[in-house]
């Protein structure tokens, strides 16, 4: 297997891998995040808002490391610097 | 697939290119001010306030109460930093409905700039707020061995703050783009949808973080005194 095809199946594979394990955390947090927000807004109707406003900020926050999981994916698949490298040694060892 | 508008040129001045991000920066940078430099011209109590002027305050007011509740002495300057974060960072995530227009904030240079001028606010406040001793002595909270963790903390929070908005935007654009090539019709619209609703609460966020953090820069000297007692219900 040449260098390029090499880089580009580990790319894959790595992006995926990352994408997946990288859902699996936050998908739990947030959903223990929801159930006590609701089950905290059904006990106290009142504070709704706050509650909701509260939830909304704390679930952006968890699900930022979902996003840095997606954002590693992208770099490798889109934005790789050894593809870049490996592409320059071909070319260069093609002539 | 692009990944940031970094990488589009829009134009050259004097063999120096301007990209996507420096231009439409510079374009949400004009809008905000000449909207409200339009808006706040005729600032005088003998003139009634007409809607624009309504909508300005229901804003500015909204920021406002916001810090409130997080720091109920904040200065004025902390309303000033925190709304312009969120103004400009809403302002550019809301002009993704705009044809053309490529959120700024989609790009890590961007996001990066303003997390470092978070990065540089806070030890600001806290130095106006309790002195550079007072500041520094923060560090050294609870005990000596906590200062390396305390100095990793806060460069931390900076490349998270940057990367949290870079991603959120970025994934929103780069989703958008995956489905236009797979069901062109209907998909990405709801998509763009999503990413208006993520766009807000990203930039909700940032300013409410940015908050967080001076106050907690600022509050500390404060916080050592007894505070006066909550009323018992």
């Amino acid at each position: 297997m040449s260098d390029l095809a090499l880089i580009a199946a580990v790319s894959i594979l790595t992006a995926g891998l990352s994408v997946a394990f990288g859902a699996i955390g936050p998908a739990l947090g947030e959903g223990r995040a929801a159930a006590a927000a609701l089950s905290a807004i059904a006990q106290q109707p009142d504070s709704a808002s706050t509650l909701s406003r509260t939830l909304f900020v704390s679930l952006a926050m968890i699900e930022s490391t979902a996003i840095y999981c997606f954002v590693v994916a992208m770099i490798v698949l889109f934005a790789n610097p050894f593809w870049d490298q490996a592409l320059q040694a071909a070319q260069s060892a093609a002539g | 697939m692009e990944l940031t508008p970094d990488e589009t040129t829009l134009f050259s001045v004097w063999g120096l290119d301007i990209n996507a991000t420096v231009g439409f920066t510079w374009i949400v940078m004009i809008l905000l001010t000449i909207t409200s430099i339009l808006i706040t011209r005729n600032l005088r109590p003998d003139v009634p306030p007409n809607r624009w002027r309504t909508t300005l305050e229901v804003i500015v007011t909204a920021i406002q109460s916001q810090i409130e509740e997080i720091s109920p002495r904040a200065s004025r300057h902390v309303l000033y930093f925190s709304g312009t974060l969120f103004l400009f960072i809403a302002f550019s995530n809301l002009l993704l409905i705009v044809p053309g227009f490529r959120p700024p904030t989609a790009s890590l240079s961007t996001t990066a700039a303003l997390a470092l001028s978070v990065l540089i606010a806070v030890p600001l406040f806290g130095i106006t707020r309790q002195g550079i001793g007072g500041y520094l002595k923060t560090y050294i909270q609870p005990s000596v061995v906590m200062l390396p963790f305390n100095v990793i903390s806060e460069f931390s929070r900076g490349i998270s703050l940057a990367i949290r908005l870079y991603g959120n935007v970025m994934s929103g654009a780069v989703i958008a783009g995956i489905l236009l090539g797979i069901a062109p019709f209907f998909f990405p619209v709801v998509m763009d949808v999503l990413g208006l609703l993520t766009g807000l609460i990203q930039a909700y966020i940032f300013a409410i973080l940015a908050t967080v953090y001076i106050s907690s820069a600022t509050a500390t000297a404060t916080a050592e005194k007894p505070l006066p007692k909550e009323k018992e219900k």
